[in-house]
């Protein structure tokens, strides 16, 4: 047996898993200190079908803690940037673009030293180590405890983000906290550099988080390994957490797919998770969600790193209704639904109201929706099925025929039949998607590397990196045989000798629950 | 009446920059952080061209290289200054006005940072009146005015200063050092009297762009629709809605070619690229051609969409508006009209009505 736990800014989810099957599930409200919530959910479920700790195999949690922490600028450690580039950038320093407020709450410094490199992989300068050891020390000074390391063209060559990390570490002793660009984003320095700051400023509260979950589910007596979620919906052990804490902001929006995916038995399909006041639709290719490819803007800085890519229609079942124009949204009366809404006694015309007076659903007290037109209220639900049919057919990246899954509270807006899509799924246990998309046992190894393809020899030089992202797999505790290669990427560099080419590799299988 | 620009407008001259350059020019967003950081609390004069005195020193100001190294490679400002300090040096003459070779993405920002810095006016005009991929394709090309003394400044300090026999030879060896040089420089020239800017720029450029970025902003707030705004300030018209259905992309000789298909009500078009949307199609007919601007829009917001950032299922609105009449002349279309750029079909000549050139 294993527990899948979806911490979200609301409610607290959490499933006991057999295999595939949920044998008991609870939803919670999310409490102000993760780890009472946690606590909580594992009593629920324990109370709904009695286990032993030892029965437990391993438990799995997603959680919005380190992006709300973000967000609301709270618990972040001071905060170096460093950067490896001059004598170019100069002009554009670290953190130029950040919001005030949040570059004061990570009390952040920003240092620029030589280094870096050309597109084709030349050198810009030498390293400096002298000036390292300088810039180093005044973060010393400074009580820097975590420090950003970014180098031009790092995803070209890391090699100089390795070496400042070790002479930084050097000067500010093993406890410092060092991030590098490279393991985080992509090509766009600000918006590589960007990810690697939010990264470092997490890391304090990454060992606070991680501790407190870790004694939370030992107090229950299970002793099986934590796994948390990260954006493309693989797991994570607790030290990968404390590393890059980074790496779970979108795990929500993911798990929720993932859960939708599983429950209806879909690999490829769209995904539309309707709550109270948004729409968000996301695309599962291979059973991993679309990733992005363009910058991503959190709590007002724009950073690249990889997350899924999510469209979100302000249309919920919360969503006002303007009665002229038969629109919903963007506004919606939320979390106050249930006060707000006619059916519920309230005096807001929302959606949910819409949905009533449709004949779609029986929630509330339908007489207090009898006065709507039948016809006005089929008009409006047609009108969000056409919306949310378009932005379906925005997300996917052909026009091949894809199944659409339907999940979420508010999903009771949509109709059976989405035009240009057809049927709808709506998959059982809904509700608690988010949870049982976070006990999805799957670890994953990526490499990504620049390697020398020479002449002949491509297939057994690519099948090498393959191999590598397999043993990675392996080693993060998926079981040998179930791992597959999810993602290859191969792109020759320009104008450097030898035939670079830059390889990425993702390699992903179940978790091994015996070990 | 000259005018300023100040931090807060950069964001409209960007986003009106993106709107002319017709899908090219790369991502503004690099180019409008180093204009913030030149223009800091002050301001840049921009000054009409009808007011420039006959004997001023114009030179342009430009980056030139790969939009997507830039976005790594972070520009500094001293390199802005270097190409210009390097070629004042060859012409022994301090430029007394600084021209934009081009208002479209990148290039439309970089002359604000350059005047900035050096504390000079910026002419409210430009070399094209929209964007395009090479040095040589601006109207000051037809008046005989050369690219030649060009100077090319890199990161490390290193400085070059070319002089070519023809505009043609600076596109060629410039483009080259750029290579070597990182592929991300800043070059200075097309160094003209006060009397030749006013003669061969187009006129008001710069406050057509802010204009631009501003009715789109506007009509946002106001619910009315920015696409009509944009087509009305710049003497065009909506030529097509629809939906994005295929984009086809090759990557060959550094530029990003390619078409994309949209389909509409009124049928399918197909728009083809390099780096600028260059020829729409409608079916079998050739709607409209290079020089003439072709200008895709966000579908609701009036958002321009670069060729880079064309994807399947995009609802998008097109506009096509005239170009600087002068791009229209034989030796313009030699420059930059569809037969430069591979295409086989006639220019055709937009203006709100559709008509063909004899070609």
């Amino acid at each position: 047996m294993h527990i899948g736990i979806d911490v979200g800014g609301t409610n607290t989810d959490a499933v006991l898993m057999e295999g595939t099957s949920v044998l008991a599930s609870v939803k919670r409200s999310t409490s102000a200190d993760v780890t009472s919530g946690i606590v909580a959910a594992i009593e629920s479920l324990r109370a709904d079908r009695p286990f032993e700790g030892s029965d437990i195999a391993a438990v799995m949690i997603g959680t919005t803690h380190f992006i709300n922490a973000l967000v609301q600028a709270r618990n972040l450690a001071p905060t170096a940037a460093l950067r490896l580039g001059l004598p170019a950038t100069r002009a554009l320093p670290p953190l130029i673009d950040w919001p005030g407020e949040l570059r004061q709450a990570i009390s952040a410094r920003t240092y620029l030293a030589h280094g870096g490199y050309e597109f084709d992989g030349r050198p810009i300068s030498p390293l400096d180590a002298d000036e390292l050891r300088r810039h180093a020390a005044d973060m010393a000074a400074n009580g820097i405890r975590s420090v950003a390391i970014s180098s031009v063209f790092s995803p070209v060559n890391h090699d100089l983000e390795l070496t400042a990390a070790d002479i930084v570490r050097e000067e500010l002793g093993d406890g410092a906290a060092i991030s590098l660009s490279h393991e985080i984003g992509r090509i766009g320095l600000l918006e590589r550099e960007n990810a690697t700051v939010i990264n470092a400023a997490l890391r304090e509260l990454a060992v606070e988080i991680v501790d407190g979950l870790s004694s939370a589910v030992r107090a229950q007596g299970i002793a099986a390994p934590i796994f948390l979620s990260q954006n493309d919906g693989t797991l994570m052990d607790e030290e990968f957490v404390r590393r890059y804490p980074v790496a779970t902001f979108a795990s929500g929006p993911t798990n929720s797919m993932r859960g939708a995916a599983a429950t209806s038995g879909l690999v490829d399909c769209a995904v539309v998770d309707v709550g109270g006041t948004t729409a968000d639709i996301g695309l599962l290719v291979n059973g991993f969600p679309r990733e992005t490819s363009t910058e991503v803007t959190v709590a007002g800085v724009r950073t690249n790193f990889r997350m899924p890519d999510v469209l979100s229609l302000g249309i919920g079942g919360g969503s006002h209704v303007h009665e002229a124009t038969r629109e919903v949204g963007p506004t919606s009366v939320g979390y106050r639904l249930t006060a707000e809404a006619l059916v519920f006694g309230g005096s807001t015309l929302t959606a949910t109201d819409i949905a009533v007076a449709a004949g779609r659903v029986d929630i509330g007290d339908a007489d207090r929706v009898r006065h709507i037109d039948r016809g006005f209220a089929l008009s409006v639900i047609d009108r969000i099925a056409e919306r949310v049919a378009e932005a379906v057919d925005r997300m996917r990246t052909s026009a091949a025929p894809i199944p659409v899954v339907a999940v979420g509270g508010g999903s009771i807006l949509l109709p059976d039949v989405l035009p240009i899509f057809g049927e709808v799924q709506r998959p059982d246990n809904y509700a608690v998607a988010n949870a049982i998309g976070a006990s999805i046992a799957q670890v994953g190894g990526e490499i990504d590397k620049v390697v020398a393809v020479d002449p002949g020899r491509r297939d057994a030089i690519l099948d090498d990196v393959r191999q590598e992202a397999v043993d990675k797999a392996i080693a993060a505790g998926a079981t040998p045989k179930s791992v597959q290669i999810v993602d290859f990427d191969e792109v020759p560099l320009p104008y450097l000798p030898g035939n670079a080419t830059r390889v990425r590799a993702k390699a992903v299988g179940d978790l091994d629950m015996s070990r | 009446m000259s005018w300023h620009i100040t931090a807060d407008s950069i964001s409209s001259l960007a986003r009106g920059a993106a709107v002319l350059g017709t899908g090219g020019g790369g991502d503004p967003y690099v180019g409008a952080l180093l204009a913030r950081q030149a223009i800091g609390d002050g301001s840049v004069e921009v000054v009409p061209l009808e007011s420039v005195p006959d004997d001023a020193v114009v030179v342009t100001a430009a980056m030139m290289g790969a939009p997507t190294v830039m976005v790594e490679k972070l520009p500094n400002l001293d390199e802005v200054v270097a190409a210009i300090e390097a070629l004042s040096a060859q012409l022994e003459r301090r430029p007394t006005h600084i021209a934009c070779a081009e208002v479209g993405g990148v290039n439309s920002t970089i002359p604000v940072a350059a005047a900035a810095m050096l504390g000079l006016p910026l002419l409210d005009g430009d070399g094209m009146g929209r964007a395009f991929p090479e040095l040589q394709m601006v109207l000051p090309t037809l008046y005989g005015i050369t690219a030649s003394p060009l100077a090319i400044a890199d990161d490390k300090g290193n400085t070059a200063v070319l002089s070519t026999v023809d505009n043609m030879w600076t596109e060629r060896i410039a483009r080259v050092a750029a290579v070597e040089m990182g592929c991300s420089v800043m070059i200075s020239g097309f160094a003209m009297s006060g009397a030749e800017a006013r003669e061969s720029l187009v006129a008001d450029s710069l406050s057509l762009c802010v204009e631009l970025g501003d009715a789109i902003g506007a009509a946002r707030v106001a619910n009315t629709d920015p696409v009509a705004a944009v087509a009305e300030r710049l003497g065009g018209r909506e030529l097509f809605a629809g939906k994005v259905i295929d984009v086809a992309r090759a990557t060959t000789t550094g530029f990003a070619r390619g078409s994309a298909r949209i389909d509409g009500e009124r049928g399918a078009l197909t728009l083809s690229f390099q780096n600028e949307h260059l020829v729409a199609t409608l079916d079998d007919d050739v709607l409209v051609t290079t020089p003439d601007l072709i200008v895709v829009l966000e579908h609701d917001s009036g958002e321009p969409i670069t060729t880079e950032g064309l994807r399947y299922g995009q609802r998008v609105r097109v506009v096509a508006a005239p170009a600087d009449e002068r791009w229209h002349s034989d030796g313009g279309l030699a420059l930059a009209g569809p037969a430069y750029f591979g295409y086989g079909c006639p220019p055709t000549r937009f203006n709100g009505m559709i008509q063909e050139v004899a070609a």
